[in-house]
């Protein structure tokens, strides 16, 4: 293991609280396990996460625990290595018998451990908004479905200002190419012609923009009003909203709304250049609500450092955990069978003001924010969803996925085919 | 043109009456100003057109203040603009509220629709300002937004604008707005098309391209021929932007790839932590510019300046540091070295995640190396030319160290023959360790400038090492020619492959090619000849 700051803050944590739990009584812990990388690529997005998941064990634990007993937090680095979030899952589950993970960020890390926690019967809570079309019985989607995110972003750019041309950028991997196909089924259900959008995939790290930007610029340029609908992975966004700023694409031209600049990735970038481009999510720092107030002040205090930021995934693990926590305790148990089935219907209160549900499709409900970038980095939040969207495992605007549905309540399946009566997905 | 004046003319009675009903528009304001306090865009945006509208001389002022967010209501649905001093002042009146209780004052909530009407208006206020940069931003401004409102102003403006420049933009904005109205004769609006026509650029194409259905059969096809006209113009821009992106993409490459032209090129040593010293170089950048930041404000736009010879320290520093600690028991040993290094690499990436936090920093761009400036039509951004310039700078420095000083001697002398090197006397160990020192600290000097363009994050260098490999390998081994040759050849084969292909498959391309040309010529461009490369 290596010995960062953080994870030496997480060992201290960790052990005062195992230190605690003996004082206590001589009962053995619950153990949680959080598996984000803390090293190389995805340590950028995933450190914060093992931290909030620090701090959210350790108000458990003043609050005297779960069950009696007191929670210890298992941290694992894979290593931003998609084989290594397997092994290490593994390990948490057989090795530690950690009663829940918390963790993954990119979809492949999560595809990576599925087998594993299929194998070993765990639990495992997903907080980042991702493509859809899964629904497994051991995995939690405390992150956005596409249509929590992706299609009322669309909708809010068609409705306000009045976009009638479209570029889908972005990363080329499975998420953005998952959700601009969803998005491109969209726009022509809405009648949007093929000539009007644009799709453009760039490698991973892609660092000149110059190129695409001017043809963003050039596309823009047919006299229909134009956005861009970014699904450009993390890192590549400082270059990419440089370059927009440089050329002087204005948000007042041609917006860009991302889905996955937060506030983190914008504390890397002097934002006054990117002043009234929008991200979609589910959870802004700046939306004023005690909750949030609350928890933002908790989050600086915990981190000792007053310019840390919040981000739409934290907010998902903290509706996890708690929603983990009361299925814990209602079912009196941490036992993964009987914690699963008491999941679907337990609420937590999310920090913008409203109640969320797990769904048995294993989603949740969760208001959509759309948001223009300040000149702080933080986002002022421009429209919002009437309430609570719930989180569609399998999207209705691909062909074949439409037939889908994911109830573990009931069906007790993940891809029930509406048509074929039969649990088993597209095909048969 | 006759109904032109006429139109003139009535809007000066019409002013004139304002004038001297001056009470009645005062109210107006008022009423305009209460709905900004409603906390609702649609409000919001009535309000811009009310206040640009009044006429009140005050007007600019209060929507200036909006678009910088210092127009701030509070109870009572009464506004307030605070200066830039913090200074609260009323903002119908402009008298001093000092005085009054600031309690509960908030911002009025702006968004990029209340953005483009603040821009709709302020193009309509500020035509006939003193200041010509303003002008030509308002002239700028009516073309966009084609408000049919700016129209007399816009004939005064032109009448009194002293500039050509800003002349032609305001005949532009003013045949936009005669080009798309309805009511107007169709000799004008062919007139204002061919003056649009003439601007040929992306906007102006948008305009012609925006023509309502239903609009005479002759505008129509005077408008579709500038379309045509501008297409194929733009066609002839774009491969010379490309051309210029190209040269970009290659400089950018060669300042990654520069100092690992000496560390394996001339020395050749598989040298993995490379993308570390661009890293470190980027991030000398940023401690500088937080000390400059709290410390002296006024030296921000140096900042790159003083990081410069830091950066060639920190990183050359840390060059020297491995290859007294690491490498030089491993020369000879090529695989070991590749493995050594790669260890070397993660262990400073950690280092500095440790240190800084995995989070991206943020490096500012100073002034002179932000925005952009239009040269024959071609948008280039300013960051991009300054690392043009400054790459080939480094370059041409290299060159002559390596060429014309003592210190250049001895390398070369040490990488043709070493025994023979030592036997007249040269430290070839303290030769080896300069050598190593001098290729990092290139590196390091890469960095600073990289950090204008790219993420300073642990990663950085990361994403820089196959890339920089690439461009020596190319070039050929052991010639820094061979590095300028090969990094601008692949940056503009890059870029200009880039609009058929996409990003994706552009690079894919490079990367077969430059395996299909190693098989070739299996030294790269320039290859090395004499007793070193047989040895």
């Amino acid at each position: 293991m290596m010995f960062t700051r953080r994870t030496m803050l997480g060992t201290l944590v960790a052990g005062t609280t195992m230190l605690g739990a003996l004082g206590a009584s001589a009962q053995e812990t619950i153990k949680v396990g959080i598996l984000h990388s803390l090293s190389g690529t995805m340590a950028i997005s995933e450190t914060t996460l093992k931290d909030v998941m620090l701090m959210l064990i350790d108000e458990q634990n003043k609050k005297g625990g779960l069950l009696g007993k007191k929670l210890e937090a298992v941290v694992v680095d894979p290593a931003s290595n998609w084989p290594l979030f397997a092994e290490k899952a593994r390990e948490l589950i057989s090795t530690n018998k950690v009663s829940a993970v918390f963790g993954c960020w990119t979809s492949v890390s999560r595809k990576s451990v599925l087998p594993v926690f299929k194998e070993l019967n765990s639990i495992l809570f997903y907080p980042v908004q991702y493509e859809g079309e899964e629904s497994e019985r051991n995995v939690f989607y405390t992150g956005a479905a596409p249509n929590q995110q992706a299609i009322p972003a669309v909708d809010y750019l068609m409705k306000e200002e009045k976009v009638q041309r479209w570029v889908l950028a972005g990363t080329d991997y499975v998420y953005p190419r998952t959700t601009n196909k969803i998005l491109e089924a969209y726009l022509k259900a809405k009648g949007v012609p093929e000539s009007d959008i644009m799709i453009n995939y760039t490698p991973f790290g892609h660092s000149d923009w110059q190129t695409i930007v001017s043809d963003i610029k050039k596309f823009g340029s047919a006299g229909k009003k134009t956005a861009v609908v970014s699904t450009i992975n993390g890192d590549a966004n400082v270059p990419f909203y440089k370059e927009l700023g440089n050329q002087g694409v204005k948000a007042t031209d041609i917006p860009v709304v991302a889905f996955s600049v937060g506030e983190e990735e914008l504390a890397g970038v002097d934002t006054k250049p990117l002043l009234g481009h929008l991200a979609a999510w589910n959870y802004f720092q700046s939306i004023d609500t005690p909750a949030n107030k609350e928890f933002i002040a908790k989050w600086k205090a915990f981190t000792k450092n007053d310019k840390r930021v919040t981000n739409d995934p934290m907010e998902a693990h903290v509706i996890g955990f708690n929603m983990w926590v009361k299925a814990v305790e209602k079912a009196g148990t941490t036992d993964p069978d009987k914690v699963i089935a008491t999941l679907p219907g337990t609420e937590a209160p999310n920090l913008t003001g409203g109640i969320s549900k797990m769904l048995p499709n294993h989603h949740i409900t969760k208001p959509v924010f759309i948001g223009e970038i300040k000149g702080d980095g933080q986002f002022d939040v421009v429209w919002k969803t009437d309430g609570l969207v719930p989180g569609d495992a399998w999207s209705k605007e691909l062909e074949g996925s439409r037939d889908l549905v994911a109830d573990w309540v009931t069906l007790k399946c993940g891809n029930y085919n509406t048509k074929t009566k039969k649990c088993g997905g597209q095909g048969s | 043109m006759r109904r032109l004046h006429a139109l003139a003319l009535a809007l000066c009675a019409a002013l004139l009456t304002l004038a001297l009903t001056a009470p009645v528009h005062a109210a107006a304001l008022q009423e305009a100003l209460a709905r900004f306090a409603a906390d609702s865009y649609g409000e919001t945006e009535t309000a811009i057109g009310e206040v640009a509208q009044s006429g009140d001389p005050r007007s600019a002022e209060i929507i200036q203040a909006l678009a910088e967010g210092r127009l701030l209501y509070g109870p009572g649905r009464r506004t307030y603009i605070k200066d830039k001093s913090a200074a609260l002042f009323d903002a119908a009146t402009g008298e001093s509220a000092a005085g009054e209780p600031p309690a509960g004052l908030k911002p009025v909530r702006v968004n990029n629709r209340i953005r483009r009407a603040i821009e709709s208006a302020m193009g309509g206020l500020t035509l006939l300002s003193p200041d010509p940069a303003k002008r030509l931003e308002a002239a700028q401004a009516v073309f966009k937004s084609r408000n049919a409102a700016a129209l007399p102003t816009l004939q005064t403006a032109i009448e009194r604008e002293p500039d050509r420049r800003i002349k032609r933009v305001m005949s532009e904005a003013q045949a936009a707005i005669i080009f798309l109205a309805s009511d107007r004769p169709e000799l004008d609006r062919l007139a204002a098309a061919s003056v649009i026509a003439e601007r040929a650029d992306g906007d102006a194409q948008a305009l012609l391209r925006n023509l309502p259905p239903g609009a005479p059969e002759r505008l129509r096809e005077a408008a579709q021929r500038g379309i045509d006209q501008i297409e194929s113009r733009l066609a002839i821009l774009k491969a010379a932007q490309n051309v210029f992106y190209g040269l970009s993409l290659g400089s950018v490459l060669l300042l990654a790839a520069i100092g690992l032209a000496i560390t394996f090129g001339v020395m050749g040593i598989i040298n993995m932590a490379h993308g570390e010293m661009v890293m470190l170089g980027a991030y000398t950048t940023f401690a500088v510019q937080e000390v400059i930041r709290t410390s002296a404000p006024g030296l921000f736009d140096m900042s790159l300046l003083i990081a410069l010879p830091l950066a060639f320290l920190v990183a050359g520093g840390v060059g020297v540091a491995i290859e007294r600690t690491v490498i030089r028991f491993l020369y000879g040993r090529p695989l070991e070295t590749l493995l050594a290094t790669w260890g070397v690499s993660l262990i400073l990436q950690q280092a500095v995640r440790t240190i800084f936090g995995p989070n991206n920093r943020e490096v500012g761009n100073p002034s002179f190396m932000s925005g952009s400036f239009e040269l024959f039509g071609i948008a280039l951004t300013w960051s991009r030319l300054w690392i043009v310039v400054f790459s080939l700078g480094v370059f041409f420095v290299l060159l002559f160290v390596l060429k014309f000083t003592a210190f250049g001697l001895r390398m070369r002398a040490v990488v043709q023959n070493r025994r023979m090197a030592a036997s007249m006397g040269i430290r070839t160990n303290w030769i080896d360790a300069a050598t190593f020192g001098l290729g990092s600290g290139i590196a390091g000097i890469a960095g600073v400038a990289l950090s204008q363009i790219d993420n300073v994050s642990p990663n950085l260098g990361q994403s820089y090492i196959i890339d920089s490999f690439m461009v020596v390998v190319f070039g050929g081994v052991g010639n820094l020619w061979g590095a300028l040759v090969g990094a601008l050849t692949l940056g503009v084969a890059n870029k200009v492959l880039e609009p058929f292909a996409g990003a994706v498959l552009a690079k894919i391309l490079m990367l077969v090619f430059i395996i299909l040309f190693i098989q070739k010529r299996p030294r790269g461009l320039f290859a090395l000849k004499g007793r070193a490369v047989e040895a």
